[in-house]
């Protein structure tokens, strides 16, 4: 049993205009065996929190915790973080060329098991992950990413996720851009993770569709760098009927009372 | 050894061309006074700290040789020929001063010879092994590939000299040539190069070189083309440490219609005064119409103090050409790619060095010989341990 906390979060990035505050608070609790999504509009700040915890030097955390099992992951290193159990797919994975996929799978697992992984079987593990979501085998000579489509880039985080296996993962809009038949492939995967019992996922979307395929045991609603609501299921089938709307105008008068309270 | 000029063999025919006004193409010739002592202000010499050539452009003679050692495949010939011979062999004279002053000096030239339509199996390895900085060395090679024929020739230079060479490749119609050049010198080592390839009509050059070691390497390939069709891909390769100046200046003289090249270099640098300079020029002439070319050099700084300089130069006389670009990036490591790796758990310094592996495999895999692969693999390695 495992536990990723999130504790009054707040995140802000460097702007021409000076330090821009995109997280305002984030309060969030995952447990293993837990599937959490994440839902909001464009810009409110659902990819900082990804980028966050995962720890890309762009964002300033100001305030907050992200504790792992207690630890706070935020005094940690990106490849520290990893190594704790943490993993995040990314909207957009980086491509690097010249360093194969092969190469680049083996000495990230053996950088997270902190031994090199058994040849024979390796080698076997990597082509069946890969096989899993539907890419050849032959992607693990190609260059990490270089010359991929969108879709595949996706299926290869997923492949990644298999074979690290951490204890947390987040999701960052794994879905967008993927057709139905990718989406299913990816949500597999997810799935075959998140059914091992004991792993976390924090998946964050922009639409519904992706939990279709994959059933949340929460939904939370983000909005303007807080979560605006948490529920059920049941909230993402409202969301799909009505919209953000209803939040992002009562996060706006929230804000509108605060500066006339503050005035 | 005696002269061993096929008279049957085809000569490549000299370019009957006009000559067009610029820098990027000066007027060839063997006669060293046409090509006067560079004050250092020069365009094609602003960038070399000419003291450290260790007075190579005063051309004072000497006797002084690398060591050679070569391995031939069968039918492969290595002989001396005389600098006239090598002058009515090979068509395209030298085009600056060391160039000029190497084949002056030299008192005569190696010619390595592939026959027509021969297919050589394993590499010609030529080991150019230098004993002492303090010998001044001059040297002329010909590289002569026959219609047809198929080699790959490997020059390996090590040790330490004071080395200005010339050498000229002619690649006659339909051949097939990969010249790999390693410049594996000492820390001491001074080498100046020019090196002329001619592409015959349908042929298909590759040249890869790569520079590790010297205090200073600066080589000049000019490429031109006897016919249509011609291809030369021209790949680089180098690693600048504290103090080393490395330059190497490349020029396609499209002189033939439908021909083509590519070039891509791709450098680190790392130390104090670390420099290199990589100068890419491209003429497309009048006749050369629909011809394709992209010259590209990246380089990536891995220490402060440490200097890069990328010139593209591109002059266009036809308005029919199938494809004609260049690119140049200079920068530190993409903190992109650093994060993607550190977020697979992969430490810093290890993400570090697969970035540069990567950024050099690129070229590194194409070269057809295995164990020159492994070498500047093992190299980079090396270098990067010095980080």
């Amino acid at each position: 049993m495992a536990t990723l906390e999130i504790k009054n979060l707040h995140v802000s990035v460097d702007t021409e205009d000076g330090a821009k505050e995109i997280l305002r608070g984030v309060n969030l609790t995952i447990n293993s065996g837990e599937v959490h999504a994440i839902m909001g509009p464009n810009g409110s700040g659902k990819s900082t929190l990804a980028y966050s915890i995962a720890g890309h030097p762009k964002y300033d955390v100001t305030e907050g915790e992200v504790l792992l099992d207690g630890q706070n992951v935020l005094e940690l290193s990106v490849d520290e973080r990893a190594r704790a159990g943490l993993f995040l797919a990314m909207q957009y994975p980086v491509e690097v060329p010249g360093v194969s996929v092969a190469n680049f799978l083996r000495t990230a697992k053996t950088a997270i098991d902190g031994e090199a992984p058994k040849l024979r079987t390796w080698i076997k593990d990597v082509n069946a992950a890969l096989e899993r979501v539907t890419l050849d085998p032959a992607f693990a000579q190609r260059s990490v990413n270089e010359g991929f489509s969108g879709g595949e880039k996706k299926r290869h985080e997923i492949a990644q996720l298999e074979l690290l296996n951490p204890k947390f993962a987040v999701l960052d809009e794994t879905d967008s851009g993927l057709d139905i038949d990718a989406l299913k492939v990816v949500s597999d995967g997810v799935n075959r993770y998140s059914g091992q019992g004991d792993r976390g996922v924090l998946l964050i979307t922009h639409y519904t569709r992706i939990l279709r395929y994959i059933q949340p045991d929460f939904v939370h609603v983000f909005v303007a760098g807080r979560l605006a609501e948490t529920g059920g299921r049941e909230l993402a089938d409202e969301l799909e009927a009505s919209g953000y709307d209803k939040y992002v105008k009562a996060d706006a008068a929230a804000g509108a009372a605060g500066a006339a309270a503050g005035a | 050894m005696t002269a061993t000029v096929n008279e049957t063999a085809p000569v490549t025919e000299a370019l009957e061309l006009d000559h067009v006004e610029s820098h990027l193409h000066p007027q060839p010739s063997y006669d060293v006074d046409t090509h006067p002592v560079p004050t250092g202000r020069e365009e094609i010499w602003r960038f070399t700290p000419l003291k450290r050539l260790r007075g190579l452009l005063q051309g004072e003679p000497s006797d002084a040789r690398l060591n050679w050692e070569q391995k031939l495949p069968e039918g492969v010939t290595l002989t001396e020929i005389s600098t006239a011979e090598a002058q009515a062999l090979a068509v395209s004279a030298p085009l600056d001063r060391l160039g000029a002053l190497a084949a002056a000096n030299a008192g005569g030239a190696v010619l390595l010879d592939v026959p027509s339509e021969l297919v050589a199996d394993e590499p010609i390895r030529l080991v150019l092994r230098g004993d002492s900085v303090d010998d001044v060395v001059w040297s002329h090679l010909v590289v002569r590939v026959g219609t047809h024929a198929k080699a790959t020739v490997l020059i390996d230079h090590a040790g330490s000299a004071t080395y200005d060479a010339f050498t000229q490749v002619v690649v006659a119609d339909g051949a097939q040539l990969d010249l790999v050049t390693l410049n594996d010198w000492a820390d001491d080592a001074v080498h100046a190069e020019q090196i002329n390839i001619r592409v015959g009509r349908d042929a298909t050059v590759r040249a890869f070189e790569f520079t590790l070691g010297g205090d200073l390497v600066r080589t000049s390939t000019n490429v031109d083309y006897a016919g249509p069709g011609g291809s030369a891909d021209l790949y680089g390769v180098y690693f600048a440490d504290a103090g080393q100046h490395i330059e190497h200046r490349l020029f396609a003289d499209h002189t033939a219609p439908r021909t083509r090249s590519n070039v891509l270099y791709k450098g680190a640098l790392q130390g104090q005064d670390a420099h290199t300079v990589w100068i890419g020029n491209v003429l497309i002439r009048k006749v050369a119409e629909a011809i394709e070319t992209f010259e590209q050099n990246d380089n990536l700084v891995l220490t402060d103090g440490a200097r890069a300089d990328s010139v593209p130069n591109l002059e266009i006389e036809t308005g029919d050409i199938a494809g004609a670009g260049h690119a140049s990036t200079t920068g530190r490591f993409d903190d992109q790619h650093l994060f993607y790796l550190q977020s697979r758990g992969i430490a810093e310094d290890e993400a570090r060095r697969l970035v540069v592996h990567g950024f050099f495999n690129d070229i590194i895999r194409r070269i057809g010989i295995p164990d020159v692969q492994e070498r500047l693999v093992a190299a980079v390695e090396d270098e990067l341990a010095d980080v």
